[in-house]
């Protein structure tokens, strides 16, 4: 593995590598020493467009604790349309010695750019609205530590699905990983082409939950009412958020999972980002856990 | 001025024949002409066309010379085979008086690559609210018969009608960038299996079918001229051909591009592929091909649209649209329409030549006999090799920008010589 | 008929087999027990992939021998090594260490086969991230030299004088499903991976 661009890219016995090494990684959080030496000597350079303390952070002490060098690199602020090119800004790090940039860009497609200026390795933590697959590997591997597997797990994606890159790549690794995804979404919110990815699609959220294994809730963001997406904020809330009558339909085992932030009210209650199905919090765990995983199966070896 | 002979050249592909071009015309035809006096091109196996008409060509000049100017972008024109090209308005300053067009219009006449005839804007500063004075152009030494807000669509329905009434008086037409701007905001690609996958946002093929059948309405309404800019989609072919079923004023060009690419390649997420109106699916081309063959896409214009390295060397959505086209438009028809037997060499001289001089409005000597190249007849043309292949390298390009999307695909035939009334803009695939 | 690999012809010869193996692995058994008074604190922990089995092996003799339940389970050393730059990433394996801890045990770790050593001190730095273990033993199987550092082991099935460019294959049969044994291949120019292991893939999980 050179760059983690899509969780498209990903094979099945890839991703399965990933989450087993994930699992060995996780168990270095029991110990009172959490630092491996294994990147000694190599840089990782956060490079992130978007303010995102959360996605940040967790690669930031992912890289740590295998003993990397770390280099925030805001660039928050310089607009993509002034201000320093994304392509000078990555002969710059490389000139600099990076081993891996890690980026978050508004701009769909930006890490595959990326990859194509610069001869370290790129991974992609969130670009525009295509894909996030870290997130996708951490929800994954959340899924096979509650559950036992991810294989035939029958799995149900709620919200905007148009402008998610979680939902993106949870579709694909799902797929590869042998689970099944239905998405649930007003039509305005599905994108024109979305009945050739490997999901169900349906419009009832009552009608699917009692068949879930696990529900992942997506953020809804308030501007889109303004872009007439959906009428009202309420009208949302009530067909498609997720409240305690809806979650006392799932079977007892679902989970219900958020990639976060999340907006209480609109798309989940409190009650339930508060209940015992939640993995909202050991989520965010595991994202250190499998992004341990994919710097050292990037940048663990020779470097070709 | 010296004759030429053009010596085995075989006139839209019929028999070879000997040419001599004296004072601008074709003097003489047949075999076995004297050479005495003339110098002599060896033009056995070659085609000899029309000069190509383009008319749809973005030369950058004035406002972004770093891009292309009048000069560079001609050069690249009679590298092509076109003898005269329509440069688009959206200039800056916007090409929306009589003093700009006039400029543009002295620019191409002191380069001499190419006649280049200004399109005038349709509304002021291209802003869609007000119209330019499209009289002022028109009486201008640039003699402007061709209005266009290309880049921007004309969106307002009451002043497009308005647009296109006002040009009858000088036989004019309105050419449309036809795309409904609230469907396409920030749209990125064609809308489809491709951009849902991608996370780019969508332009429905719905947005350019609206806008062409709500015009094509006015036009028959008022009984205009409408001319619809790079047709991309199936839909759009359908809504043409009913509009002239009508018969309706309604003519139509496709890109070489559009007849060729698709969306998927947009997956390598790199903005050379990024066009607007943007690249289509697989259906898409074949009923491009098919309408361009049967003539209800008038012709071929290669919306040559160059950038500087700094607007496309960036992620997609900041890139600005468009691709170079002068160079590789034969070439791409060639392939696409020649070589799969949907037109004959005297189709390729209707639809590269004739037909967008007609549409365009400017006297076309030789149009009456067809573009056959006859005694008397313009001696604008060039001269092709159709058995000959080349490999695109963007930095071998006459543009001064470098986004070809046909970067490093072989491609069929290739331009040996251009004449420009008589005198060689290119000798030996060079400029003269 | 079979085809010599690339790189010139392999000549293999078996220098234990499955009955050896036995034999040695009893009597590391006994001088385990003998050196740690009955294996009072000890725990057996196998470098992956081979090292697990033989550290199973021996605590299942351990018990035959004296009775005694010897706890044992795995050290993976991957994510400590000075070489990971040398190759291709290395998959992660198993680390499971007894519940309890190493704290204050005697350490017994057990791999397949010694050569540089560079994977014994890989280990020694894993374990010491999870405690302080009263001391560290070294139990291989086949000791084929060419140390690199200043490591021995405490307990040696087998000293075998080896070639460098020779590969010493160990085969068990709950890794490799195929009948023990341990064998020397005079090698094409393909060197081992540094510590004497066979280049084969390792078992499915
Ligand atoms: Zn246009």
């Amino acid at each position: 593995m050179k760059h983690l661009l899509s969780a498209e890219d990903l094979g099945r016995d890839e991703a399965i590598a990933i989450l087993d090494t994930a699992e060995q990684m996780s168990l270095l959080g029991d110990r009172s020493v959490k630092k491996l030496p294994t990147l000694r000597g190599r840089t990782v350079v956060n490079l992130f467009y978007e303010d995102s303390t959360r996605t940040r952070t967790s690669f930031e002490l992912a890289a740590k604790r295998l003993s990397a060098d770390v280099v925030n690199f805001s660039a928050r602020g310089s607009s993509v349309s002034k201000g320093e090119s994304l392509k000078d800004t990555a002969l710059t790090l490389e000139a600099m010695g990076s081993d891996a940039v890690v980026i978050r860009h508004p701009a769909s497609g930006a890490p595959h750019r990326l990859s194509s200026w610069i001869r370290g390795s790129v991974v992609n933590a969130g670009d525009g609205t295509h894909e996030h697959p870290t997130q996708a590997l951490l929800d994954a591997f959340t899924m096979r530590r509650r559950l036992g597997r991810v294989n035939d797990l029958s799995v149900t994606i709620v919200g905007d699905v148009l402008h998610s890159r979680v939902a993106r790549s949870n579709v694909r690794l799902l797929h590869t990983l042998g689970a099944g995804v239905t998405l649930v979404a007003p039509p305005t919110l599905l994108p024109v082409g979305v009945e050739t990815w490997p999901a169900e699609i349906s419009y009832d959220l009552d009608a699917v939950l009692p068949k879930s294994d696990v529900v992942m809730m997506l953020r809804v963001q308030a501007e889109r009412m303004n872009a007439a997406f959906f009428p009202t904020e309420r009208e949302y809330s009530r067909r498609y958020g997720l409240d305690a009558d809806r979650m006392a339909m799932l079977p007892d085992h679902a989970l219900v999972m958020h990639p976060g932030p999340m907006v209480r009210g609109m798309e989940i209650a409190s009650e339930v980002a508060d209940s015992v199905r939640s993995t909202v919090v050991e989520q965010v765990a595991n994202g250190v856990s499998v992004r341990m995983a994919v710097l050292y199966l990037l940048l663990g070896g020779s470097p070709e | 001025m010296t004759d030429w002979l053009i010596k085995g050249a075989a006139p839209l592909g019929g028999a070879p024949t000997d040419l001599r071009l004296r004072d601008g015309r074709v003097a003489e035809a047949g075999t076995n002409l004297s050479a005495a006096g003339a110098q002599v091109v060896d033009a056995a196996g070659l085609i000899a066309l029309p000069g190509l008409v383009d008319l749809h060509t973005h030369l950058r000049e004035p406002g972004r010379e770093d891009a292309e100017t009048v000069a560079s972008g001609t050069r690249a024109a009679a590298l092509g085979g076109f003898t005269t090209v329509y440069a688009m308005a959206n200039t800056s300053p916007v090409a929306d008086t009589a003093g700009v067009v006039e400029q543009v219009w002295r620019l191409g006449r002191d380069a001499g690559h190419c006649d280049v005839r200004p399109v005038g804007a349709v509304t002021v500063g291209l802003a869609g609210l007000r119209l330019a004075e499209l009289g002022a152009m028109a009486s201008s030494a640039a003699a402007v018969r061709v209005f266009s807000d290309d880049g921007h669509c004309v969106a307002d329905p009451l002043l497009m009608r308005r647009a296109l009434e006002y040009v009858k008086a000088f036989d004019g037409v309105i050419a449309q960038h036809a795309e409904e701007p609230r469907l396409t905001e920030d749209a990125q690609m064609n809308e489809g299996v491709v951009s849902a996958r991608l996370g780019l946002p969508g332009w429905p093929a719905a947005a350019e079918e609206a806008i062409i059948a709500r015009d094509a309405l006015l036009a028959g309404h008022v009984g205009s001229r409408l001319h619809v800019c790079h047709v991309s989609t199936a839909g759009s072919v359908e809504i043409i051909r009913w509009a002239k079923s009508k018969g309706w004023r309604v003519t139509a060009e496709v890109t070489p591009h559009h007849l060729l690419l698709t969306d998927d390649l947009a997956t390598s997420y790199d903005p050379v592929f990024k066009v607007n109106p943007p690249l289509r699916t697989a259906a898409d081309v074949e009923a491009l091909r098919a309408g361009l063959a049967d003539g209800t896409i008038d012709c071929v214009a290669t919306d040559h649209a160059p950038h500087a390295s700094q607007d496309k060397e960036t992620e997609w959505a900041v890139a600005r649209p468009g691709m170079l086209g002068l160079q590789t438009a034969l070439s791409v028809v060639t392939e696409t329409m020649v070589a799969t037997g949907r037109l004959d060499w005297a189709g390729v001289a209707d639809r590269m030549a004739l037909a967008p001089a007609r549409i365009g409005g400017h006297p076309v000597p030789d149009a009456a006999r067809g573009g056959s190249l006859a005694v008397d007849a313009s001696a604008s043309m060039t001269l092709f090799d159709p058995a000959a292949r080349w490999k695109v390298d963007p930095y071998a390009l006459a543009s001064r920008s470098r986004n070809t999307p046909f970067a490093g695909r072989d491609l069929p035939g290739r331009v040996v010589a251009t004449f420009l009334r008589g005198r060689p803009t290119v000798l030996d695939g060079k400029l003269a | 008929m079979a085809t010599a690999p690339a790189g010139g012809p392999r000549t293999a010869r078996t220098v234990l087999s499955g009955d050896d193996i036995s034999r040695v692995t009893t009597r590391m058994a006994h001088q385990i027990l003998e050196k740690t008074s009955g294996g009072a604190d000890v725990i057996l922990l196998g470098i992956p992939t081979r090292g697990v089995p033989l550290a199973r092996r021996l605590a299942a003799r351990m018990r035959d021998v004296e009775g005694v339940d010897v706890p044992n389970g795995s050290l993976d050393p991957t994510m400590y090594r000075d070489d990971l730059r040398l190759r291709g990433v290395r998959p992660l394996e198993v680390t499971d260490l007894p519940a309890g801890g190493v704290d204050g045990r005697i350490v017994v770790l057990v791999d397949d086969v010694l050569f540089s050593g560079r994977t014994v001190r890989a280990a020694l730095d894993a374990l010491a991230e999870y405690g302080r273990p009263r001391a560290v033993q070294l139990a291989v199987l086949v000791d084929r030299g060419h140390r690199e550092l200043p490591i021995r082991a405490d307990y040696v099935g087998k000293n075998m004088p080896t070639a460098r460019l020779e590969s010493v294959q160990v085969r068990l049969s709950e890794i490799d499903h195929e009948p023990d044994e341990v064998r020397i291949v005079a090698e094409d120019r393909r060197a081992g991976d540094g510590d004497g292991r066979s280049p084969e893939p390792r078992a499915a999980r």
